[in-house]
């Protein structure tokens, strides 16, 4: 009864968002209120009804409803209700319907928190937002719904795949949809923008905050998921450049060019045409990456089974949405003139540049992930690329792109003498170049890494870090010195510009981290028998041997090793090999002891057969790889100061009044940074 | 103007190959084979020639022809996969079996790499063979990394397998056609 119960509600939020997408976008054509004013109503309504049909799925999932075929294929009765719960999105249904339900979320925010918008541009934004709804609930009826039955029912379901029963699987996939799903809230604004023929600094202003949060969400949901590769793959590694690694990142890089485009929009009114273009392109990628995964068009560890049907239902969805934002492009932007004007060298010029260079960083990704496709469809033979391309294409351009990321903030905007530029990073560079050339001759004893060892791509990476870090502190130093209060001129400057520096401050600790662990790791792969001793960067493994233990749902083995440094024990870790018990299948459970400067990652191989409880035993140093992550986690806190800014609320305000005033008009509120009020 | 036009052209272009790689996938779908294989024209046909040196030994060579009369595996991997480490557990453990001979083929690798790679984790391979630039099995259509061919004693490639060996593909495919194979 419940899943019927579930099933019904979909058809009515299908019903709901077809209205959604219909009537408020004529309405706005027609300047009818009434078609307008039922925008928000209809939002809410879709979000209650598809919540409703996902707590149906909940339901029946708790309760181990085997008669549900989605429930029986993802989950089982020993299965811990944790994950009983995140398993509605282990599978293609049930993801597609958590990405539904999230896309209602974001339609019902933005119906929440659009009370200064004017009323045209609310009911065209949430009227795009329906039509994609429509064809997302639509997908999902009709080629893979959730609810279906099995009957008779299954005695017990088939079980999670055991790579998804683990924490970060449990909140990786909703964070990342939150992102994927976010960009269509800057693609909404974008469409409708085009739609009403009015791309001003005010759109620009609107789609920031809601573009920053969507990419807060990308950025964490990347980064759970390459945390979680690292430690429950049981290889080290933390991105493997897979097809589907691939579908989330290049809307990622398209999202941050679109971030700085945008601000240059708004501040500047330039790059009109080229932010609308990346507002839909970045969504377009989103929708790409659902095709890909699900289609079967790509091999990939992550994807889907595929079914025909859903190929083409998504392939259709996709060329339609795309094709048609396409298509108002080329008809409406080039009525949109070209904005204000600038220099060759200026604060524009040089988020232009970082703009193509990360647009072409992620052409350069698209083209390596659909290779293989594009060769087979051209009868070429079927062809392979792998990270070795991704390396050698992605890396050249992201030395330029950090290089200018680095003068972007200090310089003006419009224009920029250059000798004025280089006389105020001068300094700035010079100390990073001799830091990251010396340091690496002597850290190795400081920071307990095996040797100082020198090496071009150390000193690069280095380089790159401490470049932008150079840059944060002149750009403080500026802001921050001259006559008076420190204090005051410290929360003087404008939340977004620390938030700015933070994300950039992220970005050179994912720099130092990636360099680190490419340039010092230690990894040993032995054989030990019990009470074997390997040493690796300066510490001793002890291995004392394998018990058993019983989880949930599962069997493992669970090794002891004992680490000590200088004869002192330092930790013990307790990594595991399980056999799950349903599937059968095995699982790497690798145990990690973090540090700031170093993790000591040991996981089991293989039990070495005809011996006395030896095992194959991986034993890694990462040094600092955990600044990988702690770096996106800086550039996501950047992102939530950047839309934290006052400005933000201010300008609602002073909206407020205005409109009370008898004027809808917010376009004219002026807000100065300190930027420009210095400037 | 026609700037501006520009992104839907290169869109429909786009769209073109994406319906085209979706046609492929389906008419695999319709002869009954999982989309993830990817059909391969070989199934049936002898397996190409090569002659490639080993990974450990680079001035031995080996051949398909000195494994005639036996079931063989061919399993195609490289440093760089990272698929290749999810099925390389399973690998392990069929090489405890000892069924048949699996031939690994590190393809487009550094040897260095690839070596590292296998005294670290452990080698699963009867012997292995280098294809440093990809050229011999390209022969073969090597689409994506890992790949695994299933050879008969008359030296016909019988399955193809693109992506990784799990358990379930082990169980209900491969292990099935193996036992068959050999039985003949």
């Amino acid at each position: 009864m419940i899943p019927e119960l579930g099933l019904f509600s979909l058809i009515i939020a299908l019903c709901l968002a077809i209205i959604l997408g219909v009537l408020p976008i004529l309405g706005a054509a027609r300047n009818n209120a009434v078609f307008m004013g039922v925008a928000r109503p209809l939002a809410y309504g879709q979000l209650l009804m598809i919540a409703l049909a996902f707590a149906a799925l909940a339901y029946a999932f708790l309760h181990n409803d085997f008669s549900v075929l989605y429930v029986a294929e993802h989950s089982n009765s020993q299965l811990p209700s944790i994950y009983r719960f995140s398993a509605i999105w282990g599978g293609h249904e049930g993801s597609l319907l958590l990405w539904t339900l999230l896309l209602a979320v974001w339609t019902a925010a933005v119906a929440t928190f659009s009370k200064h918008l004017p009323d045209e541009m609310v009911a065209r934004v949430l009227g795009v937002m329906g039509l994609i709804s429509v064809g997302f609930i639509l997908f999902m009826l009709l080629t893979s719904c959730p609810f279906d039955r099995l009957l008779p029912a299954a005695a017990d379901g088939r079980d999670l795949n055991p790579l998804l029963q683990d924490p970060g699987l449990v909140i990786h996939p909703p964070m990342l949809y939150m992102g994927y799903v976010g960009f269509s809230v800057a693609f909404a604004f974008a469409i409708s923008a085009l739609l009403g023929g009015k791309l001003d600094a005010t759109w620009a202003r609107w789609s920031r905050p809601w573009t920053t949060v969507a990419w807060v969400f990308m950025t964490c949901g990347i980064a759970l998921g390459s945390g979680w590769a690292y430690y429950e793959l049981g290889w080290g590694g933390w991105w493997f450049w897979d097809p589907v690694e691939n579908a989330s990142f290049m809307p990622w890089l398209l999202g941050t060019a679109l971030i700085h485009s945008l601000a240059v929009t708004e501040k500047r009114g330039a790059f009109k045409s080229w932010t609308v273009l990346l507002a839909i392109a970045a969504f377009s990628l989103s929708l790409l990456g659902t095709f890909l995964v699900r289609s079967g068009v790509l091999t990939s560890v992550h994807s889907f089974a595929a079914d025909p049907k859903r190929g083409i239902f998504i392939l259709s969805f996709l060329v339609l949405v795309v094709g048609a934002s396409l298509l108002l492009f080329a008809w409406r932007a080039p009525k949109v003139g070209l904005g204000g004007k600038f220099d060759a060298i200026s604060r524009e010029s040089l988020l232009l540049s970082n703009n193509v260079l990360l647009s072409v960083a992620s052409a350069s990704v698209f083209i390596g992930t659909l290779y293989p496709l594009f060769m087979d469809a051209l009868g070429y033979g079927k062809l392979s690329v792998g990270a070795p391309y991704f390396q050698a294409v992605f890396v050249p351009l992201m030395i330029p792109m950090v290089f200018m990321m680095g003068l972007g903030p200090l310089a003006r905007w419009k224009k920029m003498a250059v000798p004025d530029l280089v006389q105020r990073v001068k300094w700035g560079f010079a100390a990073a170049l001799v830091l990251a050339l010396v340091l690496p001759l002597v850290m190795g004893k400081m920071l307990v890494l095996e040797s100082n060892k020198w090496s071009p791509m150390i000193a690069l990476g280095l380089l790159m870090a401490f470049w932008v870090i150079a840059s944060l502190f002149i750009s403080l130093r500026q802001r921050l010195s001259g006559e008076g209060s420190f204090m005051l001129r410290v929360s003087k400057q404008s939340l977004s510009y620390y938030g700015m520096q933070l994300a950039h401050l992220g970005v050179a600790v994912f720099i130092i981290g990636v360099t680190m662990v490419k340039g010092y790791e230690t990894e040993r792969d032995v054989r030990m028998n019990v009470g074997d001793t390997v040493m690796a960067g300066g510490y001793e493994f002890r291995f004392d041997g394998v018990t058993e233990s019983e989880g949930p749902n599962y069997v493992a083995g669970v090794g002891h090793v004992t680490i000590s440094q200088d004869g002192k024990v330092v930790s013990e870790l307790n990594p595991e090999k399980r056999q799950y018990n349903v599937s059968g299948m095995p699982l790497t459970e690798a145990a990690i002891q973090p540090g700031l400067f170093r993790d000591l990652y040991v996981s089991l191989g293989e039990p070495i057969p005809e011996s006395e409880g030896a095992w194959a035993v991986r034993v890694y140093i990462k040094p600092f790889v955990d600044w990988i992550w702690a770096g996106c986690l800086l550039m996501g806190l950047g992102g939530i100061l950047a839309i934290s800014d006052r400005r933000y609320r201010i300008h609602r305000k002073a909206a407020e009044q205005k409109s009370v005033a008898g004027s809808s008009d917010s376009s004219s509120v002026v807000y100065n940074t300190p930027q420009e009020q210095a400037s | 103007m026609m700037r501006f036009i520009l992104p839907f052209l290169l869109f429909a272009i786009l769209a073109g190959f994406l319906f085209k790689g979706l046609s492929n996938v389906n008419n695999n779908l319709e002869q009954g084979k999982d989309p993830r294989e990817i059909a391969s024209p070989l199934v049936d046909k002898a397996a190409p020639d090569f002659s490639l040196p080993l990974l450990h030994t680079p001035d031995k060579k080996f051949a398909p022809g000195e494994l005639k009369g036996q079931v063989w595996l061919l399993n195609v991997w490289a440093s760089w996969c990272g698929a290749c480490k999810d099925e390389h557990p399973v690998l392990m453990e069929l090489s405890k079996q000892n069924l048949l001979p699996i031939v690994g083929v590190d393809y487009k690798d550094k040897r260095e790499d690839g070596e590292a790679v296998l005294s670290k984790v452990g080698d699963p391979y009867t012997l292995v063979i280098a294809d440093a630039d990809g050229k011999a099995f390209f022969n073969y259509g090597v689409y994506g990394v890992p790949e695994s061919y299933l050879i008969d004693k008359q030296g016909i490639i019988r399955y193809k397998l693109t992506g990784a060996i799990n358990a379930q593909n082990w169980s209900e495919k491969l292990l099935p056609l193996i036992k068959e194979l050999q039985a003949k």
